[in-house]
């Protein structure tokens, strides 16, 4: 059978061009479209090394690690950007690039297309016989009478059809190159809204123990991070408690010990004057507050401690979130006291080490405590102990959840070792030199909550589903043109079907098929295929 | 049945459909031996009546030189094809005993075990759909092989017993989202198989050119390029929209609900997204002059290439890196800053 129709490069090609004209204008094409692919593959490239290098914007914590971890390369990869490739001045060239040359190929081609559109199918070529696909029969109908009945047809398998001297030109699938021209610009509205997400949004992160409230100010966030346009003023008014957190693990099978099925109940004011409400959040189900969304992502302890100076009076209390380091949610955290004091005045105290909810150990030169299970069976806290300067006092802000070494000197036992203190539930300890004692009071469950309002979303989702409607229509609305040429020869009539299937990969063999035994009366000489490639 | 015994059927019927898949490879292989005595099908001019989609019947040889031959061809295809119905069958069943047997009943897609048993039977049913269209005997010895191959990795590496659904995978979007990847990731791999196919028989089409001798065998058989480059089109075509509804609608809604953003440029979001935009280039490739053919076939088997990557090599290579990772704890990211 024939070779499929080779098309030209272009997606639409005006028919009638003078040689010099359709030369350069299919050079332009064909450039830009080279440059597209182009564009394309950077593209592709250039988003890799973002899923490798740990990136700022996604987890920021990872990528303080790795930084901690590669000193040498931090500094020559924080020059190439690529802890933010996704900001990066050569991702965005690329993309901005791919962008230009996009708004510079669809514009040409959208002015071609609106006058393509009302154009008439274009006149039948002399030779029929360099089409693809044609067919040929003989009859005595009159000419007349056979163009009558094809352009009858032809309408009704809605073609656009004209009929000039002796034959029938017929044209349809217009919407192709419309369905394409609609796909392109949608991925330009597709990045304005995600870029009004990326300018006016912002995100952030906090970890609410059960209990405790939160007030969408810009102070109660544990990190942040907005859009360059962004407005702090613009924070809409809410604040919520958290009153209780649910959560079921899986006890047996390869993922014991998964956390499922877990939700926050809170009670909440769209703004210090309205009303109180309460509700339950959980993965997948979020919180809506005015445009504003408050997502449940994940889940951990905060032990209670208290730190009471040698005369019994409290130094410090609360319950500190401990940030999980594994699935067993064997955590690390950290307690500052500020305010302590020992025999010779007054100090601060530093502590550091993990919680275990359901506490194990292991005897051994390897062996040590764990974690054997994430529920709170069993908690306890294994810490180390410092005194000295926390280093709150620099004007520099610092992690709670780490401690400032410098100034601080761990505590020791009387035989000279680190003290570490290892308290289970209701215990205390006592530590040296008249700085009073730690007792582990209790556990609360915390939330970490991501607050996050993104404008734009609504645009982007209309861009994507309208790309996706052009691309269907660029993808399977087939243009096509058909010609039927019935001239009298010698007492007979001749009739030739022929098309032009102008979709990449297209086959008209079966429509001209059908189309040519619907045109043949009953009874005239048997067809006889021809086709030339 | 309890659920315990759905699983245990779904193993069984696991393990049954790959001793079938077996023997379909078997009787295409064979199919293909007594192929290689047989003449090249002789091209003929096709009948309007006749007239399919276009595509020669490379399996339905017109000038034999022994009489058995095509026969036995014909025979051993008929009973490679019928098989593939079988294990196609027993395959379903294995997947849908997987998801009966969890507690509560839930979709197949809860771990990679999964989605690859769903994305194997998937690539199946593309090839049983198409087969009379396109007269896709000739793809019958890759794709049942593939199938055979990627179901034994799966029991073999990926192998997890039934647990319930992650709190993040509980969403109806998971079934839209997962649904639309597994369907656009069988179709790009059937294209993938024709793409490639493409390659080896340009290669072997040059070499013969070269040395003027006209060559035998399967790859005589495979249809003409143009043809190989057409179905490879098509079905990329098809998956095309299906992945991009998949990564670039289904998936971002379903982030919102989950992690509250909805694109976060998480390692499985940029290889999804890179994955996309290879696919693009290739539909571009296809209509640039000089990338035709050939360069259109590297690209899309490059673009398959990130498209496993993306389902195999994040899950093993970026561990907790990625949200998507189905092994690990979320990752908590937190500096709170004390002023
Ligand atoms: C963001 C970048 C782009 C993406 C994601 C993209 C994607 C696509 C896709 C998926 C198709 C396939 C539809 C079809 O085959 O009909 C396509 C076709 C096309 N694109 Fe793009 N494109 C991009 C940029 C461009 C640019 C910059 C140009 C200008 C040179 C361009 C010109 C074309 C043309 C002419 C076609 C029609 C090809 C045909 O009819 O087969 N595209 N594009």
């Amino acid at each position: 059978m024939s070779e499929p129709t080779r098309r030209p490069a272009t997606g639409y090609e005006a028919p009638p061009l003078r040689p010099g004209e359709l030369a350069r204008w299919s050079w332009r094409q064909l450039t830009s479209m080279r440059t597209a692919l182009i564009l394309l593959f950077m593209l592709a490239l250039a988003a890799i090394p973002g899923s490798v290098v740990p990136q700022e914007a996604v987890d920021s914590l990872r990528a303080s690690q790795w930084r901690d971890q590669h000193p040498q390369l931090t500094p020559v990869y924080e020059k190439l950007g690529l802890f933010s490739v996704y900001d990066s001045v050569w991702f965005s060239a690329i993309y901005i690039l791919l962008m230009l040359s996009l708004v510079g190929c669809i514009i040409p081609r959208l002015l071609v297309y609106w006058r393509g559109v009302r154009r008439r199918p274009p006149k039948a070529p002399r030779n029929l016989t360099r089409l693809p696909q044609r067919r040929v029969y003989e009859t005595d109908e009159d000419p007349d009478v056979v163009l009558e009945r094809a352009r009858a047809l032809l309408r009704r398998r809605r073609f656009r059809v004209e009929v000039v001297d002796d034959a029938v030109s017929s044209e349809r699938g217009y919407l192709r190159e419309a369905g394409n021209l609609l796909f392109h610009l949608s991925v330009l509205i597709v990045l304005v809204g995600f870029a009004t997400g990326g300018l006016w949004g912002y995100k952030g992160g906090v970890i609410v123990v059960t209990k405790d409230s939160f007030a969408n100010t810009l102070s109660q966030y544990d990190d942040f991070r907005a859009g360059a346009l962004f407005d702090p003023v613009k924070l809409s008014p809410f604040a919520f408690t958290v009153d209780d957190f649910d959560v079921t693990f899986i006890r047996q099978g390869r993922e014991a010990g998964m956390a499922h099925k877990f939700s926050a109940g809170l009670t909440y004011q769209a703004s210090p004057s309205s009303q109180q409400r309460e509700t339950r959040i959980s993965v997948n189900h979020p919180l809506h507050i005015d445009g504003t969304d408050v997502f449940l992502i994940s889940h951990g302890y905060a032990p209670h401690l208290t730190v009471r100076n040698a005369d019994g009076s409290i130094a410090w209390s609360g319950a500190q979130p401990f940030l999980p380091e594994d699935s067993t949610f064997r955590s690390f955290g950290v307690v500052k006291v500020p305010d302590a004091s020992q025999k010779s005045g007054s100090t601060q105290i530093g502590m550091e080490g993990e919680f275990y909810p359901t506490y194990g150990f292991i005897k051994g030169k390897n062996g040590g405590p764990f974690s054997a299970f994430p529920d709170a069976k069993n908690p306890a806290i294994s810490m180390l102990a410092y005194r000295g300067d926390l280093g709150l006092d620099d004007g520099k802000p610092q992690s709670v959840y780490a401690l400032q070494k410098k100034g601080l000197t761990p505590l020791k036992k009387a035989d000279g070792k680190p003290l570490r203190l290892d308290l289970g539930l209701g215990a205390t300890a006592t530590l040296p030199d008249g700085l009073g004692t730690v007792t582990f009071d209790g556990v609360s469950r915390y939330v970490k909550l991501q607050i996050s309002h993104t404008p734009g979303q609504k645009i982007a989702l209309g861009g994507v589903v309208l790309a996706l409607i052009g691309l269907l229509g660029s993808l399977f609305i087939r243009p096509r043109r058909i010609w039927v040429r019935a001239r009298r020869d010698g007492g007979r009539t001749t009739v030739e079907v022929a098309g032009l299937d102008r979709s990449a990969g297209g086959d008209l063999s079966n429509e001209i098929d059908a189309l040519t035994a619907s045109l043949r009366p009953a009874s005239t000489t048997p067809e006889f295929p021809e086709e030339s490639s | 049945m309890t659920h315990s015994q759905f699983e245990l059927l779904s193993n069984q019927a696991v393990a049954a459909c790959a001793v079938v898949y077996f023997l379909a490879v078997l009787a295409h292989f064979a199919q293909w031996a007594a192929g290689r005595k047989v003449e090249e099908p002789v091209e003929q001019p096709v009948g309007v009546g006749a007239a399919g989609s276009g595509t020669p019947l490379a399996a339905t040889p017109t000038g034999p030189t022994t009489i058995d031959e095509p026969e036995r061809m014909e025979l051993f295809g008929r009973v490679g094809l019928s098989l593939t119905v079988v294990a196609a069958f027993v395959h379903f069943i294995a997947m849908a005993s997987r998801g009966l047997a969890s507690d509560p009943v839930r979709v197949p897609w809860g771990n990679m075990y999964e989605f690859t048993l769903t994305g194997t039977w998937v690539v199946v049913m593309g090839y049983l759909l198409l087969y009379r269209r396109y007269s896709l005997s000739w793809l019958s010895p890759v794709v049942t092989s593939f199938v055979l191959v990627t179901l034994m990795i799966d029991v073999l590496v990926l192998y997890t017993p039934v647990v319930p659904l992650r709190d993040a995978l509980q969403s109806p979007w998971l079934i839209i989202h997962v649904v639309a990847a597994i369907t656009a990731t069988g179709a790009f791999t059937l294209g993938g198989m024709c793409s490639a196919l493409y390659l080896v028989k340009e290669r072997w089409q040059r070499k013969h050119e070269a040395d003027g001798s006209t060559g035998r065998g399967y790859l005589a058989r495979l249809p003409e390029l143009p043809v190989l480059d057409r179905i490879a089109y098509r079905t990329h075509a098809f998956g095309f929209p299906i992945w991009t509804f998949a990564a670039l609608i289904a998936g971002p809604i379903w982030a919102h609900y989950a992690w509250g953003r909805y694109w976060g440029w998480d390692p499985k979001e940029v290889w999804a997204f890179i994955t996309w935009v290879v696919y693009a280039a290739y539909l571009h490739a296809r209509a640039t002059s000089g990338w035709k053919g050939r360069s259109a076939a590297v690209v899309a088997l490059v673009g398959l290439a990130t498209l496993w990557f993306n389902f195999v090599g994040i899950n093993f290579f970026f561990g907790s890196g990625s949200q998507h990772s189905y092994a690990a704890p979320e990752p908590v990211a937190v500096v709170r800053t004390l002023e």
